[in-house]
């Protein structure tokens, strides 16, 4: 559809993911009769920050049919169901509206009046815009991937090798473990496009490979303590936490930089939208580094001693720090204090984690507590659930599953839709390692989960964890390089100001209200008189007779009473509905109260 | 006598006139003159004496008793008469005219009126120009107003203003590539071979197709004009026609009459000569008009003119000779003709017993129906239908050329109308075809054609009623009136009908069964998933609902399993808020007591709530204290200013909005503003906004293409004016806008130059004030 180039033909053909076993195995030339792009796809959820109005809508893209875990015909012994809670096209690819039940039906939404005002002009827009946007759903040609037991069979039973069995070759050569018992527990990082992994271990072992293909791209010793490893906007940048200073290599190993502004970094989180790369110092610094231009934006002291919990909201850019006192507090770059600060645990801090969306935070604290709060202005806990061991590590899959690394185990819980949080009731998933946990990430646009612990890495299989649909010019998991520097060209156009992020973002798009009415006061000064000001009424000068003093007065004194008039008759109205909002629905009081003393 | 001395009067005047005329030549025969002016003065005067006796008009004349000096040469005289003569009285004519007098009737008319006003001074004169060219120009601009309000509600303007019609690719040529390959494709095609259903072409019958192309509107335009042209004609002729046969003149008649007879002779003659066949055509209508003539029993004895000689023949020798001619003529008019020598003529003659047999008005009609004479047949359809009196113009002119050619005489003039018409069928007949295949005539002439026969048709019915019969019979007919030509020209119409009746239902069929076959598709589509679909839901539902009894017991067991999740884990109750501290649980209790020990350094919520606090008050805004202590009281250490006075220089400050963490215990809310993204937000009210939130809400809408897919992007980011690199853009004009030109140069006027509008408009206005 679009002149772009379209990468799913390079790429393999490759079967279809996890679905309902009755299905048959879709082979590949049936594949290839598929449409294979759509016009306009709601990509990945996408994780711009202060640009992101509408978290829902999707974007107008290529999608690439993309492999997913798919699954054996048969498991012979215990039949179980992989199903899709919620498929939402019909069978015959008759187009579902974004009500779920009719499609959407062609609205005259442009009509012509004379009296069309802007408001309605912006409305009829946004509406239209909507439309289009829903109807554009049609063309997300991937389901996600889900497991489900039979007979009430929990799902957190079926171990890997299950789910391994199960799935077609492809994916299950996305399960692996690498041993690496040598270089201590690792930390591990996904590229953005979800292609590539870097991890590395406490004992200076950094490496990078494209993991679908485990083709190795450097495998370095750095001789120092790595504490964090991340990629930066693609996978030709690494940077790594090192025992004193933060470096950042290229994909050969090569070392690029060595910044010393950042030194004794403990975690390091990067907003690829702003290009910024936050880090976390023993010292109680948070530090913001531009790395478009090398420059660092902001380093403020949280002054709550020494940072190693760190998270960023993909929503809107915030970073979240844990702190020992149990609080977790939420930074911007253009503010010197917390954006808020969030009391959530007795004991401090062990690990936070945020959704996709910036809905929902997970927290768990050293008093064995797993919460989920909702970032939507209330900041209550939601659920709660005390681990045995609490978690050491959280995180947010793209689809909302979180997980958490408890010792040596991990466990995932799954919510029940999309949009709702986990239910900590029952977890979906459990693993156990050969080792504690150190690092944990769902991988993006795949449904695996990359957990680095003392023994080496684990790639695991979590079926529905992730995007089905990707957006292909935005993160593109089969971009060639040519492609990657297009995107980096744009990404770099595209930049969002670091003094831009706060904790609504929906915010810049309105009028700044005080430096409006400042103005407004300031001219009032300048000009000596209000130029929007109401004219007094004057009454006009009638004809002989008519307008002695006594009749203008009397005139004048009639208008005055009607505006009064008006303005009381306003102030009631609002009385009204204040009380009617406010009248408690519940039994109205008996006639009997007024003798109760 | 009065009369005579005018006469006289007149007499002198001329002479004088003469003598005026030739001075030179008085000069030269003065002397002469002399004599004679002497001898008329005397007649004169003797002629007054005789005049003045009568008394009553007696008139003082001038009498010219001696010499003085003022001698006319002319021997005009006013003296005595007491008043002078003035050039005008010589120059008057004797009698007034009429026409004077009304001249002079206006005139004391306007001398009777008051004096005209003083004109009004001339800012006031100014003052009503202005007005009058500010309505008028005001009028003119008014129209422009809808176009202007239009443009400003438009989305988007396109300049420049004129437009190529887009050209529109038929269906046709759309789909041409496209082929049946499936089975049932083939299947469906051959059906539709069958029921000649186009195929290549999809969706239009040829029919369909002619009626597309009459649609186009230079040929719809071309058509009428035609149309109007040849009614026009038809109507000119018919006037003349009319005029012509009001001729009372029976010699006219009989003269027009006869030479045409005898016109008709001369040519058939000749046609004999040069095409015995044409001859016999002719001779057919000789015979026809012979029919018409025993029919019509014209040479009866019952005409008005037969009456009335009948009466004179007792007496009148010629009137007797003139009825039995008549007689003889009707005698010779009525026999029966035998030439009855080809299979035509039997057939006619058949015919023509068939045509006994039946009753006159049958025949009366038929004989109009393709009769010699047109506007016969028009008179006598139009009762019946008017779409026969509008006359398919193709069968009128040809009628029309028979019957000039039978019944001659009469057309002769009318060649010029003849010619013209016949043009006309011509160039119809080239463009049919140029243009269209053979059976793709334009839909409109079909239909005329189709109703003229139809008409005729109808007629027939009363002979025959069915279909076959009735063509059969009409062909007869045809050949039996002996009009070849016209029998060609109709034929292929019934033939195009035919199929066309047999056609329609069937197509009709097709396309209903067309229809069904969709609707049974459409049904099967939405037959199909539903099933389906709720088999899913069905198996969905049961799936969930068991598993929620259950899924408790299995957690058990899973916790054994794993061997990690203890079975101590507490129930899923939630903190809620830090600051709730009692707990019924003694499980619970003691596991708080744990933490608390556990934690017992760091008391996590007091430090929070006690931060919270801080953090309140510093965010409130802070009152102003103006107090000068010692000023009007005694001062020093230890003395305080009094509670009243400090009351009273306390300025406090406004109670700010309420903070947003005022009901969530837990948190603490930043309230400082980021001046730094406040930068970046709008700070003006743009203008035609009143409130912040009204701008706020179209704003709102994201119009990037990271948000919105590729149409409402571009939809939402489409320019407000789009022109053309290397057009010029010209002003709107009327026509633009479909307005007449020449309000248009009105206005066009007035935009270039303003000062040439007022002086023009002055003009004007001075006619409206006057008026």
């Amino acid at each position: 559809m679009e002149t772009a180039p379209k990468p799913g033909k390079d790429v393999p053909p490759k079967k279809d993911k996890l679905q309902t076993k009755r299905k048959k195995p879709r082979r590949y030339w049936e594949e290839e009769t598929v449409p294979t792009t759509a016009g306009a796809s709601p990509g990945p959820p996408r994780n711009k920050k202060n640009r992101e109005l509408r978290p829902q809508r999707p974007k107008n893209a290529h999608i690439l049919k993309k492999s997913r875990i798919s699954k054996k015909p048969q498991v012979p012994k215990k039949p179980r169901e992989w199903k899709n809670p919620e498929s939402q096209s019909g069978l015959s690819g008759v187009s579902v509206g974004p009500d779920g039940c009719s499609p959407v039906t062609p609205l005259i939404l442009w009509f012509f009046s004379k009296t069309r005002s802007r408001l309605e002009v912006a409305e009829a827009e946004e509406e239209e815009t909507s439309i289009k946007a829903a109807r554009s759903e049609l063309l997300l040609a991937e389901e996600p991937g889900f497991l489900e037991g039979e007979d009430g069979e929990d799902t957190a039973k079926i171990c890997q090798a299950d789910i391994v069995e199960a799935v077609d070759i492809a994916s299950a050569a996305k399960h692996f473990d690498l041993n690496l018992r040598q270089f201590g527990p690792y930390r591990l990082n996904y590229s953005r496009t979800g292609r590539h992994l870097a991890f590395g271990g406490r004992r200076g072992h950094v490496a990078a490979l494209d993991w679908v293909t485990k083709k190795l791209m450097c495998e370095i010793n750095v001789m120092e303590a790595v504490r964090d490893i991340r990629f930066l906007h693609s996978e030709a940048l690494l940077a790594v936490a090192q025992n004193r200073w933060l470096h950042i290599y290229d994909n050969q190993g090569i070392e690029l930089h060595c910044i010393r502004r950042c030194d004794r970094v403990t975690r390091l989180e990067f907003l690829p939208f702003h290009f910024l790369l936050a880090t976390a110092s023993e010292t109680g610094f948070l530090t913001y580094l531009d790395v478009s231009v090398g420059k660092i934006v902001a380093a403020l002291n949280a002054r709550a001693g020494r940072l190693d919990v760190m998270s960023q909201n993909p929503y809107n850019a915030v970073i979240h720090l844990g702190h020992s006192n149990g609080t977790v507090s939420l930074w911007s770059p253009a503010m010197k204090e917390p954006l808020a600060k969030i009391l959530c645990h007795r004991g401090g801090v062990r690990a936070v984690a945020v959704d996709s969306t910036g809905t929902y935070m997970a927290t768990s604290g050293l008093d064995h507590q797993l919460k989920i709060f909702d970032l939507r202005g209330t900041y209550q806990p939601l659920s709660t659930r005390t681990l045995p061991h609490g978690a050491g590590h959280l995180a947010f899959s793209q689809r909302g599953l979180l997980v958490a690394g408890m010792g040596d185990v991990v466990n995932i819980w799954a919510g029940q839709g999309k949009a709702s949080p986990p239910s900590l009731e029952q977890p979906y998933l459990t693993h156990r390692l050969s080792g504690p946990v150190h690092g944990l990430q769902f991988c993006p646009f795949e449904d695996v989960l990359g957990v680095g612990h003392t023994g080496g890495i684990t790639s695991m299989l979590v079926p529905g964890a992730s995007e089905p649909n990707f957006d292909g010019l935005e993160s593109n998991p089969y971009r060639s390089r040519k492609q990657r520097q297009e995107w980096e060209v744009k990404a770099l156009l595209e930049k969002v100001p670091a003094e831009l992020i706060c904790l609504d973002p929906r915010a810049l798009a309105e009028v700044d209200v005080i430096s409006l009415e400042q103005g407004k006061k300031e001219q009032i000064e300048r000009l000596g008189y209000d130029p929007q000001a109401k004219a007094p009424f004057q009454p006009k000068p009638k004809q002989k007779g008519r307008s002695s003093t006594a009749s203008l007065v009397k005139r004048k004194r009639k208008v005055m009473d009607e505006e009064h008039r008006d303005k009381v008759r306003q102030s009631l109205q609002q009385q009204h509905h204040k009380e009617a909002k406010a009248k408690p629905t519940g039994a109205r009081p008996s006639a009997l109260d007024r003798f109760v003393r | 006598m009065t009369a005579n001395r005018l006469a006289e009067s007149l007499l002198a005047l001329s002479q004088q006139e003469e003598l005026a005329d030739l001075p030179k030549d008085y000069l030269l025969s003065e002397s002469e003159d002399e004599g004679d002016n002497d001898g008329e003065r005397k007649h004169q005067k003797l002629l007054e004496a005789i005049s003045s006796l009568d008394g009553k008009n007696r008139r003082k004349l001038a009498e010219r008793s001696e010499a003085s000096l003022k001698v006319s040469e002319f021997n005009v005289s006013s003296e005595g008469s007491g008043e002078k003569l003035v050039l005008a009285d010589l120059l008057e004519p004797v009698k007034t005219s009429s026409s004077l007098a009304t001249v002079k009737k206006q005139l004391s008319r306007v001398k009777s009126k008051k004096t005209v006003e003083l004109p009004l001074n001339k800012e006031e004169i100014e003052r009503i120009h202005r007005e009058v060219a500010f309505n008028k120009t005001a009028q003119v601009l008014s129209k422009w107003d809808p176009v202007v309000l239009k443009n400003r509600q438009a989305e988007q303007l396109v300049f420049p203003l004129e437009k190529e019609e887009p050209a529109i690719a038929p269906i046709e040529h759309v789909l041409s590539g496209w082929k049946a390959r499936t089975p049932l494709e083939q299947e469906i095609f051959n059906l539709l071979h069958k029921n000649k259903q186009p195929v290549t072409d999809p969706l239009l019958t040829p029919v369909e197709k002619a009626s597309l192309r009459a649609m186009s509107l230079e040929e719809a335009k071309m058509r009428r004009a035609e149309l109007q042209r040849a009614r026009a004609l038809q109507s000119y002729y018919e006037a003349k026609a009319r005029r012509e046969k009001k001729i009372k003149s029976k010699k006219y008649h009989k003269v027009v009459k006869k030479g045409k007879a005898k016109k008709a002779l001369k040519e058939f003659e000749q046609l004999r000569k040069v095409n015995p066949a044409a001859a016999l055509e002719e001779l057919e209508k000789i015979e026809k008009a012979r029919m018409m003539e025993r029919m019509s029993l014209k040479h009866q004895n019952s005409g008005k003119w037969a009456k009335s000689k009948a009466i004179m023949a007792k007496y009148d020798l010629e009137a007797r000779q003139a009825m039995q001619e008549q007689l003889s003529k009707n005698k010779e008019l009525t026999q029966k003709l035998q030439v009855a020598s080809e299979s035509e003529e039997e057939e006619g003659g058949t015919e023509d017993v068939e045509e006994l047999l039946v009753p006159d008005v049958v025949n009366e009609v038929q004989m109009n129906a393709d009769g010699p004479n047109p506007w016969m047949l028009r008179s006598c359809t139009s009762d019946t239908k008017e779409a026969a009196t509008q006359e398919d113009p193709e069968q009128l002119p040809e009628l029309e050329a028979h019957g000039v050619s039978e019944s001659e005489g009469e057309e002769r003039p009318m060649a010029e109308e003849e010619i013209l018409l016949r043009e006309f069928e011509e160039r119809r007949s080239l463009r049919k075809r140029s243009e269209l295949s053979q059976d793709a005539e334009p839909a409109g002439s079909q239909e005329t054609i189709d109703s003229g026969s139809q008409e005729v048709l109808s007629e027939l019915r009363v002979l025959s009623q069915k279909l076959k019969e009735n063509h059969q019979s009409r062909k007869q007919k045809a050949s039996s009136e002996g009009t070849i030509p016209q029998v060609q020209r109709e034929e292929p119409a019934p033939e195009e009908e035919e199929p066309l009746l047999l056609q329609r239902p069937e197509r009709v069929q097709t396309l209903e069964e067309l229809e069904e076959l969709g609707k049974e598709e459409c049904f099967q589509n939405k037959e199909l998933p539903r099933p389906v679909l709720e088999e899913q839901q069905s198996e969905r539902t049961p799936n969930n609902r068991p598993d929620a009894p259950k899924e408790k017991k299995k957690k058990e067991q899973m916790i054994d399993l794993q061997n990690l999740l203890t079975t101590q884990s507490p129930s899923v109750k939630s903190l809620a808020v830090p600051t709730i501290e009692e707990l019924e649980d003694e499980e619970e209790r003691n596991h708080r007591q744990m933490i608390k020990e556990a934690f017992a350094g760091d008391d996590v919520i007091r430090d929070f709530l006690k931060e919270k606090r801080e953090a309140v008050e510093a965010s409130k805004p802070k009152d102003v204290d103006l107090t000068l202590p010692g000023w009007g009281e005694w001062g020093g250490v230890g003395l305080k200013p009094s509670a009243k006075k400090r009351r009273r220089f306390l300025i406090k400050a406004p109670e700010g909005p309420p903070r947003k963490d005022k009901n969530l215990p837990n948190v603490i809310i930043n309230e400082k503003r980021n001046i730094h993204a406040a930068a970046h937000q709008v700070q003006v009210l743009p203008y035609p906004f009143t409130h912040h939130w009204q701008f706020e809400r179209t704003i709102q809408t994201p119009i990037g293409s990271t948000w919105n897919t590729q149409r409402a992007f571009q939809k939402l980011t489409t320019p407000k004016v789009v022109t053309k690199p290397g057009h010029i853009i010209n002003p709107i004009k009327a026509e633009d806008v479909g307005y007449r030109s020449s309000s248009r140069s009105d206005l066009s006027v007035i935009q270039r130059n303003p000062k040439r509008i007022t002086t023009r408009h002055k003009k004007q206005l001075k006619k409206c004030s006057v008026d």
